[in-house]
């Protein structure tokens, strides 16, 4: 019996090694797979199938992770697998426009992250808004920021809250990572301006690890999606607007970025299923608020790239 | 006897089994050759792709060596991008230098007391509790270090509690079992008869450890540290939880700072593949990796030294 060890040791190997090729040459094919239940779907057949691969944002992929699970519950989608991964804006972008993936998410607009002529061959989807807030140690003792007092705290020109009418405390700046997307979020529409660390700051990747440093240390001040804010820290009001959903949805608020899934062309139809599906008034009243994120539907205001707001 | 009179037919029956046993050894030789191939092109692969990768950022984005190396300003998303890599760079060895200054002592007199001084309780009990901390994951220990020692720090030190210092704790504290446990098996391994000769002029305890059986470890002692560091070194998740990251060479141990390997992780997700933000982490990866091959060199030197 134990002579046959060696031949089967051998075969094991090459189905390992065959599989792992294997493996490689499917996700090539995994897109093409979805590119031909596009074209059954368009023959009028009720019987969606395929498989979509969302990768990106880690802000978004609590929702997407949600809404897929129920997406994939659903009997009309029985057929469709979703695949949720985290990975990044910057990781969701690239390889939704090399192909990888079906879906790129990510918290900024493909054009900040990706050359010109790869970002115009995606197509935005915008499915939520997320908003955020400057957020202060409570032992600060401030309630509103301007602009400008924004920024010099952030660029390390102010360094005692008593600069800016608090107690006689030390600053210390918790940002985020300087390619992230809240950051860039929070440097475009609060700060105006990109930001350099300043010398003793901190940076961390986590909303929650924020939070909790923001709620320990003495003086601290940081910025958090509006889902994250609690008794624990102290939002700060912009301009003297407060940061609540009402404000950001009335246009009163600008510290707010939508959420994108990104398609490389015009997604195929399982992948147009899932995506109507996330902006169904169904989702977007339960999932999306539920999850903190504010719904499509409710912004009275539009943004572009560019990051000029018009009315809807 | 009966050796001398073998038939044709008994000289067949015996030759079977030969011919089985080299194809068997043929057989064995060709999957662990396959095996090796194997490893060989997953070494070489990785190695080129993070060098061709690394190297792109000097090469195709026309960062320069020097900046990337003495630079002291790292701001890979400014308008005026620019990718000094030093507070990264010395961030790293801060930190592992400090980890391995605190560790290393502790981890030598807890394997001479393992061995030493109570060598059968060491062998049964504290030999495998410390090796237990070795299989605690990394993010438990940052974990644990952002919500005990962070606050410890801050609360009795001063400062905001994150910083090198509390990068250099953790890691000390997961360095511990890797110094530990080559230092205690290396004790372990010496011949009995020198502790022996040694006490049998008349030398104390104290005097054998120190006179006799430390100089005699020290190439394995050194390994282990060396070890120990290049964990360190390597260490992403735990130190970046920890030490704040800011981008900066700090000018205090209760200040933020970054390593290599934090600013790695908190890049990767977050820049497009190809772009040069996504490159110059790569350059540090490159980096990181040349150190770890420093610190192999290094410990296969020791260990030639400690065989003769």
């Amino acid at each position: 019996m134990f002579k046959k060890l060696p031949i089967m040791l051998l075969t094991l190997t090459m189905v390992l090694v065959l599989a792992a090729c294997g493996s490689n040459g499917g996700t090539t094919s995994g897109s093409g797979a979805g590119g031909d239940t596009g074209s059954t779907g368009e023959t009028g057949s009720s019987e969606l199938s395929g498989s979509i691969l969302a990768v990106g944002s880690t802000a978004l992929q609590p929702l997407v992770e949600q809404v897929s699970q129920k997406f994939m519950a659903d009997s009309k989608y029985a057929n469709v697998s979703v695949q949720v991964q985290g990975g990044g804006s910057g990781t969701g972008l690239t390889q939704v426009s090399e192909g990888q993936a079906n879906i790129g998410n990510s918290d900024v607009f493909a054009e900040e992250k990706l050359d010109a002529d790869k970002a115009a061959e995606l197509k935005d989807h915008q499915v939520a808004v997320v908003a955020m807030a400057a957020v202060a140690n409570p032992g600060a003792n401030v309630k509103d920021l301007k602009k400008q007092q924004l920024v010099d705290i952030f660029t390390g020109k102010v360094t005692n809250w008593k600069e800016v009418g608090g107690a006689d405390q030390k600053i210390v700046v918790i940002n985020r990572p300087s390619s992230s997307g809240t950051r860039a979020t929070f440097e475009k529409y609060a700060l105006g301006e990109k930001t350099e660390d300043p010398a003793g700051s901190i940076q961390q990747d986590s909303s929650g690890t924020v939070k909790k440093l923001i709620a320990e240390t003495p003086g601290a001040i940081g910025y958090l999606a509006l889902s994250y804010l609690d008794d624990s820290v102290a939002p700060l009001s912009y301009d003297g607007v407060e940061p609540t959903v009402e404000n950001v949805e009335a246009g009163k608020y600008p510290i707010w970025a939508y959420e994108h899934m990104y398609t490389k062309g015009e997604p195929d139809a399982a992948t147009k299923a899932f995506l109507d599906y996330m902006l169904s008034e169904d989702v977007q009243q339960s999932d999306v608020t539920e999850l903190g994120y504010i719904p499509m539907s409710g912004m009275q205001v539009q943004r572009d790239a560019e990051g000029k707001v018009s009315q809807k | 006897m009966e050796h001398s009179k073998v038939t044709p037919r008994e000289a067949q029956r015996r030759r079977l089994p030969l011919e089985k046993h080299r194809l068997e050894d043929w057989i064995g030789r060709i999957y662990t050759s396959i095996c090796v191939v194997f490893l060989i092109a997953v070494i070489v692969s990785i190695v080129y792709f993070v060098t061709s990768k690394g190297v792109a950022t000097f090469a195709v984005n026309g960062v320069s060596l020097t900046e990337f190396f003495f630079g002291t300003h790292w701001a890979p998303d400014a308008a005026e991008p620019s990718f000094g890599a030093l507070p990264a760079i010395s961030g790293s060895f801060m930190v592992t230098l400090l980890a391995a200054l605190l560790a290393s002592p502790l981890s030598i007199a807890a394997a001479l007391f393992m061995t030493e001084i109570v060598p059968t309780f060491g062998k049964r009990i504290l030999q495998p509790a410390i090796e237990l901390l070795s299989g605690i994951p990394s993010v438990v220990y940052g974990f644990i270090g952002l919500t005990l020692i962070v606050p410890f720090l801050r609360d009795n030190v001063g400062g905001q509690g994150i910083g090198v210092g509390a990068g250099a704790l953790v890691l000390s504290i997961m360095i511990l079992p890797t110094i530990t446990s080559v230092a205690a098996d290396a004790l372990a391994s010496l011949p009995r008869g020198l502790r022996e000769a040694s006490y049998a002029l008349g030398a104390t305890r104290w005097q054998t450890i120190y006179r006799v059986v430390l100089p005699t470890v020290l190439p394995a002692l050194l390994t282990g540290i060396v070890l120990g560091m290049a964990r360190a070194f390597g260490e992403a998740l735990a130190v970046q939880m920890v030490i704040g990251n800011a981008p900066y060479i700090p000018t205090s141990l209760l200040e933020s700072a970054s390593t290599l390997t934090s600013v790695i992780t908190l890049g990767m997700g977050n820049t497009a593949m190809g772009s040069i933000q996504n490159n110059a982490l790569w350059s540090m990866a490159l980096v990181l990796m040349l150190m770890t091959f420093v610190f192999i060199l290094i410990i296969r030197l020791l260990e030639r030294r400690n065989r003769i």
